[in-house]
């Protein structure tokens, strides 16, 4: 019974980031317009774009590899299993001893090298400078993640992601300057991985100053909607992870009753609109940065997540 | 035994200042600089004050006003006026980057955790994290001085290292308030000398670059 239990709920966890993935985006792009004084698109477009981009033909470059076709499938999958991986409004998942934060960081960086890989697959020059900036700001944000990673790592003594989140929850934490730092770190990373404004803007068409859209600009068809979903899925899957982390209020525990998993889901529907709700504010409030400004950027995430591990070996044990 | 509370917030308060001087590192806008160093004094005046109420010692309250009233407002304001005066409102010129230098400091402060833990083993918790981060501010406010070149700049490590030596006397327990009131007055009359030579320098060489100097000394042609 316990087995099918916790099957059920590792399954609902799956469907759920995938359902809530587009509207989240929908939600960003809807509060982003209405500050802006626009209208904007309704908050369910994502799900349209998605659907009408499914149903139209892909068309795929004369010299396009294998691999141009195949690397969608695969982005979508990593990216899919790892926000499936992550506690959302349940621990104690089935697949809870593989929710590793490790294991999350390398899946998003295979993830990042076939999107890499495609977008210099075809040969045309904007795939490439996609590419290389992408690159670029992942041998950056990748070590930033890792620090913030082993900081909570040493404060939670596990890097496995719903033994953290108990963690967090029982009330041992107490304040620590570390935890502030990690966090300000993991939402710098956040916004960089995610192409978000100040790294990158996410709406834009503009060739000197975009990353991920100019990866993606030879895909059509049922490969874009594949790529856009996972785009969706990685949004969703930084905001539950901050959550997760650093607010796991709400969470239902393994093996608790149902009530306990409509408190959870509840918690964490609020969670992602907070969430969302703060990125269209923060994007709306800041200017998009040159790309040459990226690394000191992100040199300041890598250096706070940095001086939050190092602050963790003053503790009130010594 | 210190109670968690007590402890997290010194660590908390502590630890504010060191992320404050990597921010002073990492500014390079005259004016935001000033205000980020009017932050550090804030920061330590907070932090002087938790010091002064967990030890029981209202003396160092009076510590905490003088690093209040005399570092973040009046020093600050003055030196914003100078920045004014002189008219550079540009950018800091650093002699490396803003990257090495951080990653320099981010050595300093593991260099002087991995010296303090092993000096004071002896004393309690909350003394050894104080004296660990104050000489990991000392440190930074070093290292700002010798990567800025301008002479503003350079005034704002000097008043960052002294900071630095505040957090550590208030975490050692038993600072004399005499000695803490002539330090403040010194660093008054400092302050006040080498706005006068802020000014000197400008004549002098058209500039508040120390590069200038070098020439003069004959290191560099």
């Amino acid at each position: 019974m316990a087995l099918i239990t916790n099957f059920l709920v590792q399954g609902g966890q799956m469907l759920a980031v995938l359902l809530l993935a587009p509207l989240l985006t929908g939600l960003v792009r809807k509060v982003k317009a209405r500050l802006l004084r626009r209208r904007g698109p309704p908050v369910l477009q994502p799900y349209r774009d998605l659907l009408r981009l499914i149903r139209k033909e892909a068309v795929v470059a004369d010299n396009a590899s294998w691999l141009f076709r195949v690397a969608p499938y695969l982005i979508f999958a990593a990216t899919w299993v790892a926000a499936a991986l992550v506690p959302t409004f349940a621990t104690g998942l089935m697949f809870s001893w593989s929710a590793d934060l490790i294991v999350v960081v390398a899946l998003l960086g295979s993830a990042r090298f076939f999107l890499a890989l495609a977008g210099m697959d075809v040969g045309t020059s904007f795939g490439g400078i996609g590419a290389s900036r992408e690159v670029m700001i992942a041998s950056l944000a990748e070590p930033a993640m890792i620090m913030v990673v082993f900081t909570l790592a040493l404060i939670a003594g596990s890097t496995q992601l719903s033994t953290v989140a108990g963690y967090m929850m029982s009330g041992d934490v107490g304040l620590r300057v570390s935890l502030g730092l990690a966090l300000v770190a993991l939402i710098m990373v956040a916004i960089a991985e995610n192409a978000r404004i100040p790294v990158d803007n996410p709406a834009t068409h503009l060739e000197l100053t975009m990353v991920h859209e100019a990866m993606v600009l030879e895909y059509s068809g049922r490969h874009l909607a594949v790529i856009e979903a996972a785009a969706f899925l990685k949004l969703l899957l930084y905001v539950s992870l901050i959550g997760a982390v650093f607010t796991p209020w709400g969470v239902a525990q393994a093996g608790s009753g149902p009530a306990a998993y409509a408190v959870g889901v509840a918690a964490y529907v609020v969670k992602l609109a907070i969430g969302g709700i703060l990125l269209a504010i923060f994007e709306i409030a800041i200017a998009k940065m040159r790309v040459f400004r990226v690394p000191e950027f992100l040199g300041a995430a890598l250096m706070l997540a940095l001086l939050a591990a190092l602050l963790m070996f003053m503790t009130r044990s010594l | 035994m210190i109670s968690p509370l007590v402890y997290d917030v010194a660590h908390l308060l502590a630890g504010g200042m060191v992320l404050v001087s990597f921010m002073l590192l990492y500014q390079d806008r005259m004016h935001g600089l000033l205000n980020v160093f009017a932050l550090h004094a804030v920061i330590l005046a907070l932090s002087v004050s938790w010091e002064a109420y967990i030890q029981d010692a209202p003396h160092l309250f009076i510590t905490a006003a003088i690093a209040l009233i005399v570092k973040a407002i009046i020093i600050p304001l003055a030196l914003h006026r100078i920045v004014r005066r002189l008219n550079i409102h540009r950018s800091v010129e650093t002699v490396v980057g803003i990257g090495p230098t951080m990653l320099a400091g981010m050595g300093l402060v593991a260099l002087s955790m991995a010296l303090m833990l092993r000096v004071t083993s002896a004393a309690d918790a909350l003394a050894r994290q104080d004296l660990a981060f104050a000489l990991s501010v000392v440190l930074l406010g070093l290292l700002m001085m010798v990567s800025r070149r301008n002479a503003v700049s350079q005034v704002v490590g000097l008043m960052s290292i002294e900071n630095g030596l505040i957090l550590a006397a208030t975490g050692a327990k038993g600072m004399p308030l005499v000695v803490e009131i002539s330090v403040a007055f010194s660093v008054l009359v400092a302050f006040i000398v080498i706005g006068i030579f802020l000014f000197r320098i400008r004549e002098r060489f058209d500039t508040v670059d120390m590069q200038a100097l070098d020439r003069f000394r004959g290191e560099s042609q």
